[in-house]
């Protein structure tokens, strides 16, 4: 988290949203009268293809700005490569120890099948140790996630970024364009990158407006970003703990386009997933989902979540 | 870990009459009712699990060759009386791919070729086969070309080696997007042009990447010279791989220089080739990719029937067998259950788990063709280098 990272600032609505294969932004925004309003775009999750906004802009009044977070970045790097090997160096020390915890994961979930699929003796045994499994699955993430926030406060620490001339001119760019827009949209793309961008360039602390995201914009404003594919080419693979997000939307994780890339029909997997990341609410963001967030960051009774069973059910039965 | 088949659905499995059964049952039968019965008809004829072969013409004998293993490989067609319709029907489990060809006799002579009824052919370096789809194979749609994936480039490259004495010829594919002040892993393919021109590996690869699927990839497709000396363990082909190839890749091409970024790759010899140098290169490969890997071995004493070019594989797996250590971190190994080489296949993938790597084993109702290692590409490449799928969310 970048040291200068107020999570705590007054910020306005957000509404979070599935997938816009088929946008109906249009439909959100004039549903919150902002049809009109100016907008800033965060398209970074889309990396080279962040310019390509023309769509999303026809969703606005067409008065909007591309922050360009991404090409921003690339240019930080190629301005200050001291900076951008210290990056790299930090982005090899997560990417290993994301490997190593994946490993981690892989064992638990594969001892959780071996002592579920054994005929019990007695099944009160068998749920405790099954339970006493998904709590150290649960302390493996715990344990991952700080160790992931220990790299990044290292780096944030030794790489003050205001103290880098080609960070802090780009800073004050982005606030410019910031300071008269009226309603910020956050598209997907690649989380890593999105959520990068955002803490390079200090966004928390700027998002006082209305803010409508999906995708990877959606994970990125939670507390906590986890990575799911259960339909990956390669099989179905274990859903890790990636990093911390923007923390607006609190007690969360969100599922973008849950529906084809969790394997719901699955209710034991469903309830492991369910149980692991509780007290938060996984929240499921199918193609037509609309989740407008309480003030506080809280989700309200409509939004679809998993219960602790593995069933899709809505926020107000499990509250 | 280890993966195995897919279960055959019950459900395909036909009921009534097949529809050569039912030609064969008309009365008064002649030529007309056989172009009724050929018309607009796929050959060979699939009903379930029974798949029919035919074939129209004059000749004493015909026979359907194939290569499946532990079956009688030269079968028999009968004729079907005052016609000139030859038929064998030949039961084939769900999902599988066979290649074949008829064998025709007439007036004491022979002659082979592929089926005239039947217009699937696939080709390799040794020419080209007939394809029997059975129930439940698909041609996976990531191995046709996609409009919509941004198609990497290939430069050739060519290299003298010291090692090898011999000029080396290889393809160097940049994926889509391609960028030099990115790191990308590398992949170095045996029997590259063959991956290219047989398993279709660049429109494969292109997909892959498109579709996220497998990371973008730096991939070597190198060529031998005489392959059957320079792939079973060959030691200057190990130092040319090592010494020569990758670090002038690493000279003129963004690629990792840490064995998690660097993988071999290669089918039949071109897996024995993998493996020895990694065998003979410890911690300088993360990944090897190795499909249908001619890895005989011996138990008991040298005789291993597969003729002298098998004796320098031979003697490397006995050795590697006798005192296994690890070549990879992660092994990703695929092989047809109708080739031979199955039994090896299957036989090697607990001793290198014993060595501590991960493998990934995945076997397929297929032979030993470039259209099954084809197929199995998305599995492995998806494995070996991921794409970055699961952090993209639309």
């Amino acid at each position: 988290m970048p040291p200068d990272d107020h999570s705590e600032s007054p910020q306005s609505s957000i509404t979070l949203l599935g997938p816009q294969r088929r946008p109906r932004v249009d439909a959100v925004l004039h549903s919150l009268e902002l049809h009109s309003a100016r907008a800033a775009i965060i398209n970074a999750g889309w990396r080279e293809r962040e310019p390509e906004d023309e769509l999303l802009v026809s969703h606005t009044s067409g008065n909007a700005v591309n922050l360009r977070l991404w090409h921003r970045m690339q240019e930080v790097w190629d301005a200050d490569p001291e900076f951008a090997a210290a990056d790299r160096r930090r982005r090899m020390i997560l990417e290993e120890m994301q490997d190593l915890y994946v490993i981690a994961l892989d064992h638990v979930i594969d001892a959780l099948r071996a002592m579920r699929d054994r005929v019990p003796r007695s099944e009160r045994i068998q749920q405790t140790a099954l339970a006493d499994a998904e709590q150290i699955m649960r302390q493996i993430d715990q344990r991952h996630l700080e160790r992931v926030n220990e790299v990044h406060a290292t780096f944030w620490e030794s790489w003050p970024p205001h103290e880098r001339p080609a960070v802090q001119q780009r800073r004050e760019l982005v606030t410019a364009e910031l300071a008269d827009a009226e309603v910020i949209l956050v598209p997907g793309g690649h989380v890593g990158v999105l959520v990068g961008a955002m803490h390079l360039f200090n966004i928390a602390p700027q998002l006082r407006v209305p803010i409508v995201a999906w995708g990877a914009g959606a994970m990125a404003l939670t507390d906590r970003v986890v990575l799911f594919h259960d339909r990956a080419a390669h099989g179905p693979s274990v859903s890790e703990v990636f990093t911390s997000g923007l923390g607006l939307v609190k007690d969360t994780v969100a599922f973008p386009g849950a529906r084809e890339r969790l394997d719901l029909g699955n209710q034991v997997r469903m309830g492991v997933l369910a149980r692991r990341f509780s007290p938060a609410q996984c929240l499921m963001l199918n193609d037509r989902a609309r989740v407008d967030i309480l003030p506080g960051g809280g989700l309200p009774d409509d939004a679809p979540v998993l219960d602790t069973d593995g069933h899709q059910t809505l926020m107000g039965t499990v509250r | 870990m280890s993966i195995s088949l897919p279960p055959q659905p019950m459900r395909e499995t036909t009921r009534g009459k097949l529809a050569i059964n039912t030609l064969r049952a008309q009365d008064n039968l002649d030529e007309a009712a056989v172009d009724a019965f050929l018309h607009e008809r796929q050959v060979p004829i699939i009903e379930g699990a029974k798949c029919t072969f035919l074939y129209r013409g004059e000749a004493d004998e015909v026979h359907l060759l194939h290569r499946i293993v532990n079956q009688d490989q030269r079968v028999p067609l009968r004729r079907i009386e005052h016609t000139s319709l030859w038929y064998v029907i030949i039961e084939l489990p769900y999902g599988s791919r066979v290649e074949y060809q008829l064998q025709l006799t007439r007036d004491g002579g022979t002659v082979q070729g592929n089926d005239p009824l039947n217009p699937r052919v696939a080709h390799s370096p040794v020419g080209s086969s007939s394809v029997c789809q059975a129930v439940g194979y698909v041609t996976p749609a990531w191995t046709q070309p996609d409009p919509e994936a941004r198609p990497g480039e290939l430069l050739d490259l060519v290299l003298p080696s010291k090692a090898l004495r011999r000029e080396t010829h290889s393809r160097v594919y940049l994926p889509a997007r391609y960028r030099p002040s990115s790191a990308y892993p590398l992949l170095i393919v045996h029997d590259g042009d063959d991956y290219l021109n047989y398993s279709s590996m660049k429109t494969v690869l292109d997909n892959l990447i498109h579709n996220l699927d497998m990371a973008e990839t730096i991939v070597v497709f190198a060529n031998p010279g005489d392959r059957m000396r320079e792939y079973p363990n060959y030691a200057p082909h190990a130092r040319h791989l090592v010494s020569e190839l990758i670090p002038h890749l690493e000279e003129h091409y963004p690629v990792m220089r840490r064995p998690e970024g660097r993988a071999l790759m290669g089918a039949s010899f071109g897996a024995v080739a993998s493996m020895s140098v990694a065998f003979r290169n410890p911690d300088m490969f993360g990944s090897l990719l190795l499909q249908s890997g001619s890895f005989v071995f011996t138990d008991i004493g040298d005789d291993h029937g597969g003729g002298p070019a098998f004796d320098p594989v031979v003697k490397f797996m006995n050795h590697y067998r006798a005192r296994p250590r690890k070549v990879a971190d992660r092994l990703f190994v695929s092989c047809g259950v109708y080739e031979p080489l199955i039994v090896p296949n299957r036989s090697m993938v607990p001793v290198w788990e014993s060595t501590g790597s991960t493998v990934r084993y995945v076997e397929a109702r297929d032979g030993h063709s470039w259209e099954n290692w084809r197929d199995r590409l998305r599995d492995g490449l998806s494995w070996i280098y991921p794409g970055p799928q699961k952090f993209v969310y639309e």
